[in-house]
């Protein structure tokens, strides 16, 4: 079998380019990954896992979590929805539409979460006061829920903070912060993907008499979901890993508002670079995790679900 | 597909649910308590301990169970968040104009808040000293040494953080009376100071990384706590060396009335600042390299803590209020000098 010749460059030159893409590879990726779990665990595997157990950490990683719970589903369902009207339908005001969406990713993140300070800050337009008045009739419905017994105890956390409803330097503000900062990443991988497909299977379905829920089940769903899965997993790493916008709003009460990032921004601040590093492997991990699940889903998915930006 | 996403969204609900249970307020059975101290960057370690005693000695006169949480980070930043709504219960904050704003902007607790408690409600007091590299190689002795050509210095940015505007008063007081009050002079003598700062950070711990970890600056204008701190992360790599002259800090501390009022804490609040005058909180304060108000356990600690001349906000700058608007304001020399640059 002869050799295609498919490269005119001379060896030398080959040789020096890929030396260099390795040299930059290592430097930028390698290195900092290795510097992260090196600092975790050079105090040893005690000080790594008590790091990861104490309680502060534990609380940092449950609002966490419980920040990408809620911020990634509720982006999905917007996402899709965004996606499906701006590539299904043509109307007026479309374009504008589509850099609105883009907004979160336009604006710089301490922006982000200061808007949210100027809006429910004490001093805000709607301060905890004026809320409280706000919600107060939402606040007698679910104390009434509350005092039933028909609901069991489902609706006293509800009531109690509709009572007192605390949202900025709360967890509130941070799933706020989280759900604005996430916004676009699912309506982002969706609306290239949809726009490039085209309507015509949808045109088809109707012309054969399937309803609106029907064709989007059954046509829409099965041709973008594996985008819609890379477009979650991008939403959920930063909804686990957003910095800028959730430390304006937390206020940073440890054990309390401090989200993973913000935890391991006080640790280092404490000299606890070990108990910082142990934490970071956590995002670490998350970003290989992610990174897994996208080239899983390129494969199923036959072709590259990524590069369509 | 269908099933799986209403079950998401229940999921989603019910997790929410569970936060919101969280976030509710820790008044339901009144001995429970949860204290919030909002304070500012290099008092964490001395309020871990603080705590501890506290909680140890509250629960044994009063039974129930006690929660203290902590906030830390520049002590301006800090006053701009509990005005934005972070509620805490007291406030130990780097100097009195950072409190006299939360009753100016937002009269989260009465004017008088300094005369509440003994000594200005500040029951320990620090100053200002210089950290330097091991041996002083470009030795650094006094404030007038800081302005020499090539000498890099560290000290976080005045706007926001209260550090760093006991650094420029210190600084102030020894030049005017290096130069005899010459306004000109002292003026001179700022502007050089500053354009040796390489970077100005937003808080005293910010400055202290910077210095100690990142390796930058030849000297760092830091709180005496904060430079035995130094000493002891960083073994053998600094040394702390006390000008002619320095400023007398009185960190204060003041309880959050409007919102102790709210959470039923303003009598736990009290008694865990009163806590700070006690023997044992102020061998604690000595312990974190605090001068200690008590004159008697402040002399066990004279060895590490030696006096020296210091000047006072009240005496030579009248009183933060004037202090704040003659130096840090919008338009006050801080600006002058710093856009001179």
């Amino acid at each position: 079998m002869a050799n295609l010749q498919v490269t005119t460059e001379s060896k030398p030159v080959r040789l020096i380019l890929i030396l260099a893409a390795i040299i930059v590879l290592g430097l930028f990726l390698l290195l900092p990954l290795f510097a992260v779990f090196a600092e975790a665990l050079r105090r040893g595997w005690e000080v790594f896992l008590a790091s990861l157990t104490e309680d502060a950490a534990l609380s940092a990683i449950k609002l966490t979590l419980l920040a990408a719970a809620i911020s990634v589903p509720l982006n999905t369902l917007f996402g899709v929805s965004a996606a499906w009207l701006v590539t299904k339908y043509r109307f007026k005001g479309r374009a504008f539409l589509i850099s609105l969406i883009d907004l979160p990713f336009a604006i710089s993140p301490v922006i982000a979460g200061l808007v949210w300070v100027m809006i429910f800050g004490a001093k805000g337009w709607l301060p905890p006061e004026t809320l409280t008045n706000l919600l107060a009739p939402a606040a007698n419905l679910a104390a009434w829920a509350a005092s039933s017994d028909r609901f069991g105890g489902l609706f006293e956390g509800l009531a109690a903070w509709l009572a007192n409803p605390k949202i900025i330097f709360a967890t509130p503000g941070i799933i706020i912060a989280t759900v604005f900062i996430t916004f676009p990443f699912v309506a982002r991988e969706l609306i290239p993907l949809m726009e490039s497909q085209g309507s015509d299977q949808e045109e088809a379905a109707v012309t054969l008499g399937a309803g609106g829920w029907r064709i989007f089940w059954r046509i829409t769903l099965p041709n973008i979901k594996w985008g819609l899965l890379y477009g979650v997993l991008l939403c959920n790493a930063r909804a686990m890993g957003e910095f800028g916008a959730v430390s304006v709003v937390s206020g940073h009460i440890r054990g309390k508002t401090n989200t993973l990032p913000l935890h391991i921004e006080v640790l280092y601040n404490e000299y606890q670079f070990s108990a910082a590093f142990a934490c970071a492997t956590l995002l670490a991990f998350l970003a290989l995790f992610t990174l897994g699940m996208k080239s899983l889903v390129e494969q199923l998915s036959g072709h590259s679900a990524a590069g369509k930006h | 597909m269908k099933t799986t996403l209403i079950t998401t969204l229940l999921a989603t609900s019910v997790l929410a649910l569970t936060a919101c249970k969280k976030s509710a307020t820790p008044e339901a059975g009144k001995s429970a308590l949860s204290l919030l101290n909002v304070s500012y960057d290099p008092t964490r370690e001395f309020y871990v301990e603080i705590n501890e005693a506290f909680k140890k000695q509250w629960i044994a006169d009063n039974g129930g169970s006690l929660e203290i949480k902590q906030s830390h980070g520049g002590s301006g930043k800090q006053a701009r968040s509990v005005i934005d709504g972070l509620e805490a219960d007291v406030v130990t904050l780097a100097l009195a104009g950072d409190i006299d704003v939360l009753n100016r902007e937002a009269k989260l607790l009465p004017a008088d808040w300094q005369a509440k408690l003994p000594d200005n409600s500040a029951p320990y007091t620090s100053t200002i000293v210089f950290v330097v590299r091991k041996g002083n190689p470009k030795a650094l002795k006094d404030w007038g040494d800081l302005v020499n050509e090539g000498v890099q210095v560290i000290t976080p940015n005045p706007k926001t953080s209260g550090g760093a505007r006991w650094n420029y008063l210190a600084a102030w007081a020894w030049a005017e009376k290096a130069f005899d009050k010459d306004q000109n002079k002292v003026l001179d003598y700022i502007t050089r100071l500053y354009k040796n700062v390489p970077v100005l950070d937003t808080g005293a711990r910010g400055s202290t990384t910077t210095f100690a970890q990142r390796k930058i600056g030849d000297v760092f204008l830091s709180w005496e706590n904060e430079a035995y701190l130094i000493e002891k992360e960083f073994p053998g790599e600094t040394e702390v060396v006390y000008p002619s002259l320095s400023i007398l800090a009185e960190p204060p501390v003041a309880v959050i009335e409007t919102n102790t009022a709210k959470h039923g804490t303003t009598g736990a609040a009290t008694a865990y600042l009163k806590f700070l005058y006690t023997d044992e909180a102020q061998n604690l304060a000595g312990k974190h390299f605090y001068r200690p108000r008590n004159k008697e356990i402040a002399k066990k600690f004279v060895d590490k803590l030696p006096s020296l001349p210091l000047v006072t906000v009240d005496a030579d700058f009248g009183g933060w209020v004037n202090a704040q608007k003659t130096h840090f304001d919008d338009g006050g020399t801080f600006d002058k000098i710093y856009s001179a640059k």
